[in-house]
């Protein structure tokens, strides 16, 4: 039987790790090699490296952080963050990582999700959305720029486009809930995930070991990523991995 | 020395690093010259069916590798779609030939009760008499990212399998010289990392 996969999010700026203060049993902080390590100890399943960094200079140094973990983690792990192009992606999967994630690029151009998907694979092409309920209650925007531009494009529309065109899983982060601490957005995980039949990670507001149950447990989603919270040490990947085992979720 | 098969897709960095970090000499190759002169052989794959065939078929691959797993019976080991190739066919984008080395058909799972593609870690489940069982811990979970599967295949070669929806998905095969892994050892954590040293320390014809 398929488990549910536990997934901290690195936040990566200039070859390092953002966010990542309090983690215990690291030699050098912030090093995105020893904390993927430390993360695969605990657990995890999977790791998702987001490169917040602005100028193409950086971008070189993105590369080199994403060989030196694929030379140390045997982990699946994907990068996100400014991947605009076909060969974008062939330098992230060439330099080592096993998916990519597209969000707004793949908004400007969903081409790029279909040539992506026909050269390299469904399986690599994760579609990272970035959804805010629209204010009338009808539904959901999707949102670029981290939360700032909304797009005017259906959530529910969009994904299902998108898994047409080939992207092989979803990672859907609620701008609502991200950043509360109050939960994954249940309405919305529950929403995209009826809308498409590729897997869908939940991704936004998680706070405690109960939010990680309440989205695995009734088949909401087929992951759970969270950031800071690991990163801050308040939980570890292996404790929420023992309470979805007590409250009966299927994990490895 | 371990001779993986470079096609010209897909991230076969990730199987040489694997096999780097268990201190295992290892090339990536298209060249038949460089890849006869491995003790054994490792076809990896991630990508569609069809262009993967293309690529092994414009380099002259394809027969050189039946010669070299029927002939010479050199250890080969495909992985993923790698795996895929080792078998009689594929429906993926229109019925295309495998390499035909182990009977069985790869076709598209579909079922409304699971979500495809297959993303994520199983549980595997070794046959109790094959080397594997004794290598792995007692409850070994794999990495798999596939939308397609092997099916009739002849239940003498399964070594491993892991049950996803209503499918028993064959998570390693074995025929003599040749195997396959469905899922990716290289990117199962420390359990897949025993079976790519297995192979590349014991598995032997």
């Amino acid at each position: 039987m398929l488990t549910k996969r536990i997934i901290p999010c690195l936040d990566v700026r200039d070859g390092k790790v953002v966010k990542g203060i309090n983690f215990v049993g690291i030699k050098e902080v912030g090093d995105p090699v020893e904390l993927a390590k430390a993360y695969d100890e605990q657990g995890a399943d999977e790791l998702v490296f987001l490169d917040i960094t602005a100028t193409s200079d950086d971008r070189k140094t993105m590369v080199d952080v994403v060989q030196r973990v694929a030379r140390e983690i045997f982990i699946p792990f994907t990068v996100g963050g400014g991947i605009r192009s076909i060969q974008d992606i062939r330098t992230m999967l060439l330099a080592g990582a096993d998916k990519v994630s597209l969000n707004s690029s793949a908004l400007k151009n969903p081409q790029l999700i279909a040539q992506g998907a026909k050269m390299f694979g469904s399986q690599c092409i994760v579609l990272a959305v970035d959804a805010k309920a629209r204010e009338d209650g009808s539904g959901w925007d999707a949102y670029v720029a981290g939360g700032r531009i909304n797009t005017g494009k259906d959530v529910l529309e969009w994904v299902k486009e998108a898994t047409k065109l080939g992207a092989g899983e979803i990672l859907l982060t609620s701008m609502d809930a991200d950043g509360t601490k109050a939960g994954f957005d249940m309405k919305l995980t529950q929403a995209v995930r009826d809308a498409v039949s590729v897997p869908v990670i939940a991704s936004g507001g998680c706070g405690s070991l109960e939010d990680f149950a309440q989205v695995l447990k009734n088949d909401t989603a087929d992951a759970a990523l969270a950031a800071s919270l690991f990163h801050y040490g308040e939980l570890s990947v292996s404790q929420v991995k023992d309470y979805l085992k007590e409250q009966g979720v299927h994990v490895r | 020395m371990i001779g993986i098969i470079d096609y010209g897709m897909g991230n076969l960095h990730s199987v040489y690093n694997a096999l780097n970090h268990l201190g295992l000499e290892a090339v990536i190759s298209d060249d038949a010259a460089i890849l006869e002169t491995c003790d054994q052989l490792i076809l990896p794959g991630v990508g569609a069916f069809g262009d993967m065939m293309d690529c092994l078929e414009s380099k002259g691959l394809d027969q050189w590798l039946i010669h070299q797993a029927k002939e010479v019976k050199k250890p080969l080991l495909g992985i993923c779609l790698g795996m895929q190739a080792l078998f009689e066919s594929s429906s993926e984008n229109g019925l295309r030939k495998g390499l035909g080395l182990l009977q069985g058909k790869v076709i598209r799972m579909s079922d409304p009760g699971i979500r495809i593609p297959e993303i994520g870690w199983n549980e595997l489940i070794v046959a109790d008499d094959h080397p594997l069982k004794s290598r792995l811990s007692a409850r070994p979970f794999a990495y798999y990212d596939h939308s397609y599967y092997a099916s009739e295949w002849n239940p003498s070669d399964l070594a491993a399998y892991s049950c996803y929806g209503p499918y028993v998905i064959p998570g390693f095969v074995q025929k003599g010289n040749i195997a396959g892994a469905q899922f990716h050892p290289e990117k199962s954590s420390k359990d897949g990392l025993r079976i790519l040293e297995w192979f590349g320390k014991e598995f032997a014809s």
